[in-house]
């Protein structure tokens, strides 16, 4: 094991001091759980001079409820928000990606912040700091060059969240705290496709609340992963899916993917599908476009063929799994 | 920097001076002097430091002791009364739980948290309940029969009393 390197741990309690604390302390980042940044910090993938810690914060582990929507506080724990009733009735699919987050223990205190805001991944950067050394390093952390593409100069690790893709197609919103103050976006535009820069968020801006609009709430919505194993592991490839249907024939319908590019992203071109009946053609095109736009590459120990594969095997199935429900 | 921390250790208050970066199972281990909760993987992998923070499952290998403030730490220290074993430790013992024992801690206080929010458990929920915890030994299935005879026992109890 490692030593821990060196860094202060502040605790502040209000929204604004964190985000003060986080932009006039060089090199301070902020950590929730720390079920991922801890990881991080110990295996020298980051190197924070001070974490600004989020669990002191009252308003962020809150959820409110009004005619808007529903809005879950950043710190609002994985467990929490797959227990909560409102969610599990209205974003059915929020509430499952937070259930197959990790394992149990890591439901019960890593938060739906750090799930939005998770790093991205690649077998060459998950490592230990010897290991990586021995390694060359890589573009994403002290290295020149991609062990994965090597001829290029981008990195292809995997956005590998599950919160995201299912509160993408319910059409999620963000907060974020900056020092000139709070803004609202969608949250599709947190994201790029970029695996070393993949959030587009400023740095030392926090995510403070998650909006579920209203508008979007009860339309059968579910999310499903593979992973190797069942019990505590990240996708390998993950899909959600939300349907809206009338008289049998699609209304609308979105499929959102996680861990098969650098980011988590809606599926474009699904709007041809207004108005067709849900048949095994349909259903195959469905799986087609979705695998054309997962480009997974081998940055997990599991070939990018399955994960493209099974990624558009499990949009086709919840497709129809959640027609036919409803 | 130090943190000023005050917490409940299994049941008992103190206040300790940390460092920022001391890892809560570093804390239990080294400062305290509490070694069984155990150190298993390089982080969040294995489960064999997990302790209680007030009430709920955590990994000591993740969790910063300074920002353990204010809250209620429970170890496998925790569990005997009197030098008796607690109904999940003798779950344990007599039904062979344990082989190595590394990942012992770490199962017991997961099953203590999955026992005091269902009592009563059946086998999908304990392996639900418990995925977060790796054992190497045993093959699962008698640490299920172990967590199943310390429930049994403790409803047992209940309705004696
Ligand atoms: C063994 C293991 C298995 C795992 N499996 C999965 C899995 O299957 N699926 C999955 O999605 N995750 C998995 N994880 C990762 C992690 O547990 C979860 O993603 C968790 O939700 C992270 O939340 P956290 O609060 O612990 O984040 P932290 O570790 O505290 O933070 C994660 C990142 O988000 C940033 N951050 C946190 N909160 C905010 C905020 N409010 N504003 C801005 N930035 C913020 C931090 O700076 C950091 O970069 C796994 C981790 C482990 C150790
Ligand atoms: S995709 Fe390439 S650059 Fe990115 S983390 Fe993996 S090896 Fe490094
Ligand atoms: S030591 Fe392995 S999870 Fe903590
Ligand atoms: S008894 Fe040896 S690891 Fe579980």
């Amino acid at each position: 094991m490692e030593l821990m390197p060196e860094f202060d741990l502040h605790r502040p309690t209000a929204v604004e001091e964190a985000v003060k604390l986080c932009n006039e302390t060089d090199g301070a980042l902020y950590v929730a759980g720390g079920t991922d940044m801890i990881v991080n910090v110990r295996r020298g993938i980051e190197q924070p001079t001070a974490l600004i810690d989020l669990s002191a914060v009252e308003e962020l582990q809150q959820i409110t409820e009004d005619a808007d929507g529903l809005h879950i506080g950043a710190a609002v724990t994985l467990e929490t928000v797959s227990n909560d009733v409102r969610v599990q009735k209205d974003f059915t699919a929020v509430a499952e990606a937070a259930a197959a987050v990790a394992g149990p223990t890591h439901q019960s205190y890593g938060t739906v912040g750090g799930n939005l805001c998770l790093d991205t991944r690649c077998l060459f950067y998950n490592q230990s700091e010897w290991w990586r050394k021995s390694n060359d390093y890589c573009l994403k952390k002290n290295g020149t060059i991609c062990h994965v593409a090597p001829g290029g100069k981008r990195c292809f690790a995997a956005f590998s969240g599950d919160v995201a893709p299912a509160a993408l197609i319910h059409n999620a919103e963000v907060d974020l705290v900056g020092p000139n103050g709070r803004r609202r976006v969608p949250l599709t535009d947190i994201y790029r496709n970029d695996g070393m820069n993949h959030l587009a968020i400023e740095p030392g801006e926090l995510l403070a609340v998650l909006h579920l609009p209203k508008s979007e709430a009860g339309q059968p919505s579910t999310y499903e992963k593979a992973r190797v194993r069942g019990s505590i592991d990240f996708p390998l490839a993950g899909a959600a899916v939300w349907i809206k249907q009338s008289s049998g024939k699609i209304d609308e319908l979105r499929i959102a993917l996680t861990a098969v590019n650098p980011y988590p992203h809606l599926i474009k071109g699904l709007e041809k599908f207004t108005g067709a009946v849900l048949d095994d053609a349909v259903l195959d095109e469905i799986a087609e476009i979705v695998q054309s736009q997962a480009k997974p590459m081998k940055t997990t120990t599991v070939k990018p063929w399955y994960r493209r594969r099974v990624v558009g095997s499990i949009a086709r199935r919840l497709t129809k799994r959640l027609s036919e429900a409803s | 920097m130090k943190n000023f921390i005050s917490m409940t250790l299994n049941g008992r208050s103190r206040d300790d001076a940390v460092p920022g970066n001391m890892l809560l199972v570093d804390f239990l281990r080294e400062t305290v002097g509490m070694t069984g909760t155990k150190i298993g993987c390089d982080g969040g992998e294995c489960g064999c430091c997990t302790v209680l923070i007030d009430g709920k499952p955590r990994h000591a290998c993740l969790t910063l002791a300074a920002s353990c403030d204010g809250t209620e730490v429970e170890t496998i220290e925790s569990l005997e009364t009197g030098g008796r074993l607690s109904a999940i430790q003798r779950g344990f013992h007599e039904k062979l739980g344990a082989q190595c024992g590394f990942c012992t801690p770490g199962m017991v206080m997961a099953a203590e948290g999955l026992l005091r929010e269902n009592a009563n458990p059946n086998e999908d929920e304990i392996r639900q309940g418990m995925a977060a915890n790796i054992c190497r030994c045993t093959g699962y299935v008698k640490i299920i029969e172990s967590v199943q005879a310390a429930a049994e026992e403790i409803a047992s109890k209940e309705d004696a009393a």
